[in-house]
C-alpha cells in the first residue's frame, strides 16, 4: 500500500475514531478541531505533488485487491484527478473550519455530522483516484450514501428526510445505470482499467455496445451533477447544514459526474453523440437552473438552482470540448480544445465563489435566523465583511470584474461563439441557438446575483421580522468564505498561474493529443464580440432587475401540475402503491403460510431438478446388509415418532421425542460413529431437561386442541417434502463419485498428531468452521440470556427471594452427589481422550454441564452458587477466547492462523507425553459449550415466575 | 440398510414437516427437532453405511467409515441444541408477552 492509498483510507480510518474523540471532548473542545487536521493533512501531502504534476507526470501506484478476478485498486494521479483532489480537501479543510462554528457542539449530534463527512471525504479522493471502474463505482455509490446521509443529518425533520430520500433515489438509480454502462463498457474493451480504455478509444468506438455503454455512463453523469431533468433533488438536498450544501452539493459531489464526463471524453468524445447529449443537457440545465433561481424566496434554493445552471454550464462546455477529438488537424482541434479549458477554469471559479456565497447565505441564517429574502433586508451596515464576501462572490458568478468569474465567462462566449465559427456535426441552427441561450442565461444569472446581494444586504432593515438580533460572525466563520474571496479576486489577477500548473495537465489528461496548446487567459481581448455580450448582460440585467416586479408574476403562469417535482411524487406514490399491494398479497402475517412457500418451492426446485436432471435412480444394490437388531431400533424410532405426533399431552411428546433421540444415538453406534453416539446421547439428556423447563411455563395444550387437526393441504406438503427426501437420499447412494473418502484421512496421526479423525477434522483440519461455531454458540446463549432478563428489570426481583420448593429426599441427593462426581469425572477422561479416542472438547463439555445440571436439579441454587461460584456467561466467553488466542498465537510462529502442532513433553507422573496446540483449542471449545449450556438451562430455570 | 434408512429418513422429513405447519408453537419446535434428527440421519446414510471400522486410527481396521459426515454432524448436533433452546425461549417470551402460543393469534396481536 502506498502513501497514495494511504490518503484514501486516511479519511476512514479517522472517522473510526470520531466517536471516540466525540465522547472524551464533548463539551470542553469541538470535535471539528480534530477532524480538521485529516483535509489539511492530505492537501499539505499534495501540495509538493504540484510541480511534478505541472510538468505533464503521472502517478500510478496499483495495490492487488482482487487479482484473480482483475479488480485492482490502482491509485492515479493525473492533471485532472489532481485538481478534484485539492478541490476536495482544500474546500473540505474551510468547510470543517466553518463547520466548527456553526455546529453548536453542545446541541449538535457532532460525531454522526464528522464520521459522514469523513466517510464522503475518503469516498470523493478514492473516486478521483481509482483506475478501475468497479473501485471508482463502490466509491461513486459511496458518495451518494454519504450525501444521503447528510442531507438527513437533521433527521428529526420530514423535509430533511424526503430530500435525503429523493438525492438517494435519483442519484443511486443513475449510479446503477452508469454500472451497466461501465460493465458494456469493459466487455467492448476488455479491460477494467480507464487508461487502458482510452488507449483503445478507437476500438470501442467501433463496438456495437458503444451507444448503450455511453448513454447508461451518462444518465449516471447526468443526474449526479444534477442536470436537467434530474436536478430536482438538487434544491431538495439543501435540507442539509449549511457546511454541507456548501461542500458537497455545489463544491465537490455534484461536480463527481463532471469528472467522470471528462474522465470518459477521451473515450466518448468525437462522436456527434457524445457531443450533443452532453452539450444538449448543458445547456438546457443552464438556462433551467438560472431562470428558476430567479423566483426563489429562499437564499439557499436560490443558491441551489444556481448551481443547477453553473454545473449545466460545465457540462456544456465539456460537450463542446469534446468536439476537439474529432478534428484531426490540431488547429482546428485545438480551437475546440479550449472549450475544455474554460470548462476546467469555471470549476474552479465554481467552486471558489459558490463556496463563499454559501458560508455567507449560512452566516445570514445564523445570525438572522432566517433565509427568507421576504424578511431580509439592510443587513449591510450590520455585516460588513459578510456583504464584502457576498457581493465579491455575486459580482463574480454574475461575471463581472474584476473577478475569476469574469474570465471564465468571456471564455465560455468564446467557446459557444466557436460553434458559429467552425460549425461541427451539422450544427446549422443549433449553432447559433446555443449562443443565444448561453447569453440568456447569464442574463439570468446576472439578475439572481444581484437579487442575492441587493435584496438581502440593502434596501429597508426589517428588524421587526428577524427573530434576534443581528450582528456580525465571529471570525472562525468569516475566514473561510474569506479565504475563498480573496482566491476570486487573486485568480482573476494571476489566471495563467492557475492555467499552467492545473488546468494544462487536466487537459492533457481530457484531450490527450493535445500538448502543444498554449494556454492564455487575459481579461482583456480588444472590442470583440464577447465584450460586447457580456456589456448586453449587464444592461439588459440592470433593466430587467429594476423592473423585477413588475414582471416576476409571470412565474406564476406556469402551472403547479407540470413542475418535474409533481410528477417525482406522481411516480413515488405509484411506486408505493403498486409495492404496497403485491406485498400485502403474499405478506399475510401467518407463520404457516410463509412455511407453506418455502416446503412448496423446496418440492417444486428439488423435484423439477430430479425430474428434469434424471437425478432419480433407485434400485437396491448397494445396500449394506440390514439385521434384526437394526430393525428393532427402526420399529422403535417408528413408534416414539408417531407417539410425538400424535400425543394428546406435552410430557408425552417430550419424553417420546427424548426417546428417538436417543434410538437415533443407538443407531450411530450400529453405523461406526461412536463420537456421534457420545454426543447425542448427552445433548439429548440435555434438551429433553430444556423442553421440560419451557414446558413447564407453557400453557398446556387445550383439550379440544390436544389432538393434532387434520389438514389434507399441510398432509399433502409434508408427503412431498417426505418423498422428495427420500428419492434424494436412495439417489444419493446410487450416485457415488468415490467409494469412499476415509483414506483421505488416514494421515491425521501423521499431520495432526490425533488417532480420531473426527476429532482431527473439527478441530485442526476444519478448526476455524469450528472456531466460528463455538461463536454462534455463545451468541445463542446471550440470545436466550437477554430474552429471558428482557422486561424482567425490577418485575419480579421479589418473586426471586420466594424460596423454592425443593426435592428434600436425601437418598436422591446422596446419589445425585456421587453420580455426578462420577459424570465429571468421565468429562474429563473424554475431553482428554478426545484426540484418539471417542470423545473431545463438544461432548467433554456437554457432559460437564449434564453433570452441573443433575446438581441444580436436586438442590437448590443457592447452595449451588456458593459451591460452583463461576458465571457461566463469562466463562463461555473465555472458551472462545482462548479459541481464538490458540489460533493467533500460530502468528508468533510465522504461519497462518490456526496452525496446530503436536509434540512429546516430559511430564513428572505420566512419563512421556504427547501434547498437542490443538488440546487448547478443545479447551475453548469445551469450555464454550459449557458455559452456553449453563448459561441457557441457569437462566431458563430460575426465570420460574 | 440405506434404503430402509432413507425411508426412515422420509419418515421423521414428513412427520416434521407436518408438525411444523402446525399452529401450536410447541408443535412446531418438536417438528424440527424431528426433522433435525432426519437430517443428521441423512448426511450419515449420504456418507455409505457400514462399510469399515469407526474413524479411530487407534483400532486397527482395514478401512473406516466416512469420518466427514460425522464431523458435520457433530458440529450440528451442538449448534441444534443451541437452536432449539433459542427457540424454546423465544416461544415462551412470546406467550408470556402475547399470552398465546398459537402463531394465528400471535399475528393478530403483531399488528397492533
Amino acid at each position: 500500500m502506498s502513501l497514495l492509498h494511504f490518503m484514501i483510507f486516511i479519511p476512514f480510518i479517522f472517522a473510526l475514531f470520531v466517536p471516540m474523540i466525540h465522547k472524551i471532548c464533548t463539551p470542553r473542545i469541538h470535535t471539528g478541531w480534530f477532524v480538521l487536521a485529516v483535509p489539511l493533512g492530505i492537501f499539505l501531502y499534495l501540495l509538493p505533488e504540484i510541480p511534478v504534476i505541472a510538468k505533464g507526470e503521472t502517478i500510478l501506484l496499483e495495490m492487488k485487491w482482487m487479482p484473480s478476478l482483475g479488480i485492482n485498486f490502482t491509485a492515479y494521479l493525473d492533471g485532472l484527478a489532481f485538481i478534484f483532489a485539492l478541490l476536495i480537501t482544500g474546500i473540505g479543510a474551510l468547510v470543517i473550519l466553518y463547520s466548527i462554528f456553526y455546529l453548536s457542539k453542545e446541541k449538535e449530534a457532532l460525531h454522526n455530522f464528522y464520521v459522514y463527512l469523513l466517510l464522503f471525504m475518503g469516498a470523493m479522493l478514492g473516486l478521483v483516484f481509482s483506475d478501475n471502474i468497479f473501485v471508482l463505482y463502490v466509491f461513486w455509490e459511496l458518495t451518494s450514501i454519504s450525501s444521503f446521509l447528510l442531507i438527513a443529518y437533521w433527521y428529526q425533520r420530514k423535509n430533511s428526510r424526503n430530500g435525503a430520500l429523493k438525492a438517494m433515489l435519483i442519484t443511486i438509480a443513475g449510479g446503477l445505470a452508469m454500472l451497466a454502462g461501465l460493465i458494456l463498457l469493459s466487455i467492448a474493451a476488455d479491460t477494467y482499467s480507464i487508461r487502458e480504455m482510452v488507449s483503445m478509444s478507437a476500438e470501442i468506438a467501433a463496438h456495437k455496445l458503444f451507444l448503450p455503454a455511453m448513454i447508461l455512463l451518462l444518465l449516471g453523469v447526468f443526474t449526479k451533477s444534477a442536470q436537467f431533468p434530474f436536478s430536482i433533488w438538487l434544491p431538495d438536498a439543501m435540507e442539509a447544514p449549511t457546511p454541507i450544501s456548501a461542500y458537497l452539493h455545489s463544491a465537490t459531489m455534484v461536480k463527481a459526474g463532471i469528472y467522470l464526463a471528462a474522465r470518459f471524453t477521451p473515450v466518448f468524445g468525437g462522436s456527434a453523440v457524445w457531443f450533443w447529449l452532453v452539450t444538449g443537457a448543458g445547456i438546457i440545465t443552464l438556462l433551467y437552473g438560472s431562470i428558476n433561481a430567479v423566483q426563489q424566496k429562499d437564499l439557499k434554493a436560490l443558491l441551489a438552482f444556481s448551481t443547477v445552471s453553473q454545473l449545466g454550464l460545465i457540462m456544456s462546455l465539456l460537450g463542446i470540448g469534446s468536439a476537439a477529438l474529432y478534428f484531426e488537424t490540431e488547429n482546428e482541434s485545438s480551437v475546440y480544445a479550449f472549450a475544455v479549458v474554460a470548462a476546467l477554469f469555471h470549476l474552479i471559479n465554481h467552486s471558489t465563489f459558490k463556496g463563499s456565497l454559501f458560508m455567507v447565505v449560512g452566516i445570514i441564517d445564523h445570525e438572522a435566523g432566517t433565509r427568507d429574502l421576504r424578511r431580509l433586508g439592510g443587513l449591510a451596515a450590520l455585516m460588513p465583511v459578510s456583504f464584502t464576501i457576498a457581493v465579491i462572490g455575486s459580482f463574480s458568478m454574475a461575471g463581472l470584474p474584476p473577478f475569476n468569474g469574469f474570465l471564465s465567462k468571456e471564455m465560455f462566449f468564446t467557446s459557444v461563439l466557436t460553434l458559429i465559427e467552425q460549425p461541427v456535426f451539422g450544427a446549422k441552427v443549433l449553432a447559433v441557438l446555443i449562443p443565444i441561450a448561453a447569453w440568456a442565461a447569464s442574463v439570468f444569472t446576472f439578475i439572481y446575483c444581484m437579487i442575492l446581494v441587493f435584496k438581502t444586504f440593502t434596501g429597508k432593515a426589517n428588524p421587526e421580522k428577524l427573530k434576534q438580533q443581528v450582528h456580525e460572525a465571529p471570525i472562525g466563520m468569516l475566514l473561510p468564505p474569506m479565504v475563498l474571496a480573496l482566491l476570486v479576486i487573486g485568480i482573476f489577477f494571476f489566471p495563467n498561474a492557475v492555467a499552467d500548473y492545473f488546468l494544462k495537465p487536466a487537459l492533457a489528461a481530457i484531450i490527450p493529443g493535445q500538448t502543444g496548446l498554449t494556454i492564455k487567459i487575459s481579461p482583456w481581448h480588444g472590442w470583440n464580440t464577447e465584450v460586447f455580450m457580456t456589456l448586453g448582460v449587464i444592461g439588459i440585467g440592470v433593466l430587467l432587475y429594476r423592473s423585477l416586479k413588475k414582471w416576476q408574476p409571470v412565474y406564476q403562469l406556469y402551472p403547479k401540475g407540470l413542475t418535474l417535482n409533481h410528477f417525482y411524487q406522481l411516480f413515488i406514490q405509484g411506486m408505493e402503491g403498486i409495492s404496497r399491494k403485491i406485498t400485502k398479497r403474499y405478506m399475510t402475517g401467518f407463520v404457516h403460510d410463509y412455511l407453506v412457500y418455502i416446503f412448496f418451492t423446496f418440492i417444486l426446485v428439488l423435484g423439477a431438478a430430479i425430474w428434469l436432471l434424471n437425478g432419480a435412480s433407485i434400485h437396491f444394490s448397494k445396500n449394506a446388509p440390514v439385521n434384526g437388531y437394526e430393525i428393532g431400533i427402526v420399529a422403535g424410532m417408528l413408534m416414539t415418532v408417531l407417539t410425538v405426533l400424535l400425543a394428546t399431552s406435552r410430557l408425552t411428546a417430550i419424553i417420546a421425542l427424548g426417546a428417538l433421540g436417543f434410538l437415533v444415538s443407538l443407531l450411530f453406534v450400529v453405523f461406526r460413529a461412536p463420537d456421534l453416539a457420545l454426543t447425542q446421547l448427552v445433548v439429548e439428556t440435555v434438551t429433553t431437561v430444556l423442553y421440560l423447563l419451557c414446558f413447564y411455563h407453557l400453557p398446556k395444550w387445550c383439550r379440544e386442541k390436544s389432538r393434532i387437526s387434520f389438514q389434507l393441504t399441510n398432509l399433502l406438503i409434508s408427503l412431498g417434502v417426505g418423498t422428495v427426501f427420500t428419492i434424494m437420499a436412495i439417489s444419493a447412494n446410487n450416485h457415488r463419485f468415490t467409494e469412499t473418502i476415509s483414506s483421505f484421512f488416514e494421515d491425521s496421526y501423521t499431520l495432526a498428531g490425533a488417532k480420531n479423525m473426527v476429532n482431527a477434522i473439527l478441530v485442526d483440519f476444519r478448526g476455524l468452521d469450528t472456531m466460528l461455531e463455538i461463536l454462534v454458540l455463545c451468541i445463542a446463549g446471550l440470545g436466550v440470556f437477554t430474552l429471558v432478563q428482557l422486561g424482567e428489570k425490577g418485575q419480579n426481583t421479589a418473586r426471586k427471594a420466594e424460596v423454592r420448593e425443593k426435592s428434600n429426599d436425601v437418598i436422591l441427593k446422596t446419589v445425585t452427589k456421587a453420580a455426578s462426581i462420577i459424570i465429571f469425572t468421565f468429562s474429563i477422561y473424554l475431553f482428554f481422550g478426545g484426540h484418539h479416542n471417542p470423545g473431545g472438547g463438544f461432548v467433554g463439555g456437554l457432559s460437564c454441564a449434564a453433570g452441573l445440571i443433575l446438581l441444580y436439579l436436586t438442590f437448590d441454587h443457592e447452595t449451588i452458587r456458593e459451591n460452583v461460584p463461576i458465571d457461566f456467561k463469562k466463562l463461555a466467553a473465555a472458551g472462545v477466547l482462548i479459541a481464538v488466542m490458540t489460533g493467533v498465537s500460530s502468528f508468533l510462529f510465522q504461519v497462518p492462523f490456526l496452525s496446530q502442532t503436536f509434540g512429546h513433553v516430559e511430564l513428572p507422573i505420566f512419563g512421556d507425553t504427547e501434547l498437542a496446540t490443538a488440546l487448547f483449542f478443545d479447551l475453548g471449545v469445551a469450555l464454550a459449550v459449557a458455559g452456553t449450556a449453563m448459561t441457557i438451562i441457569l437462566t431458563i430455570s430460575e426465570d420460574e415466575s | 440398510m440405506e434404503t430402509l434408512m432413507s425411508l426412515l429418513v422420509g419418515l421423521f422429513f414428513t412427520i416434521g414437516t407436518y408438525l411444523i405447519l402446525s399452529k401450536n408453537l410447541l408443535r412446531i419446535i418438536l417438528g424440527t427437532s424431528i426433522i433435525t434428527h432426519g437430517v443428521h440421519l441423512l448426511i450419515l446414510t449420504m456418507g455409505g453405511l457400514k462399510n469399515g471400522g469407526p474413524p479411530l486410527l487407534g483400532e486397527s481396521f482395514a478401512a473406516f467409515t466416512d469420518s466427514l459426515p460425522q464431523a458435520l454432524i457433530l458440529t450440528s448436533i451442538v449448534i441444534n441444541f443451541a437452536v432449539t433452546a433459542l427457540f424454546l425461549v423465544l416461544s415462551y417470551r412470546a406467550y408470556k408477552a402475547l399470552g398465546t402460543v398459537d402463531v394465528e393469534q400471535l399475528r393478530e396481536v403483531d399488528n397492533e
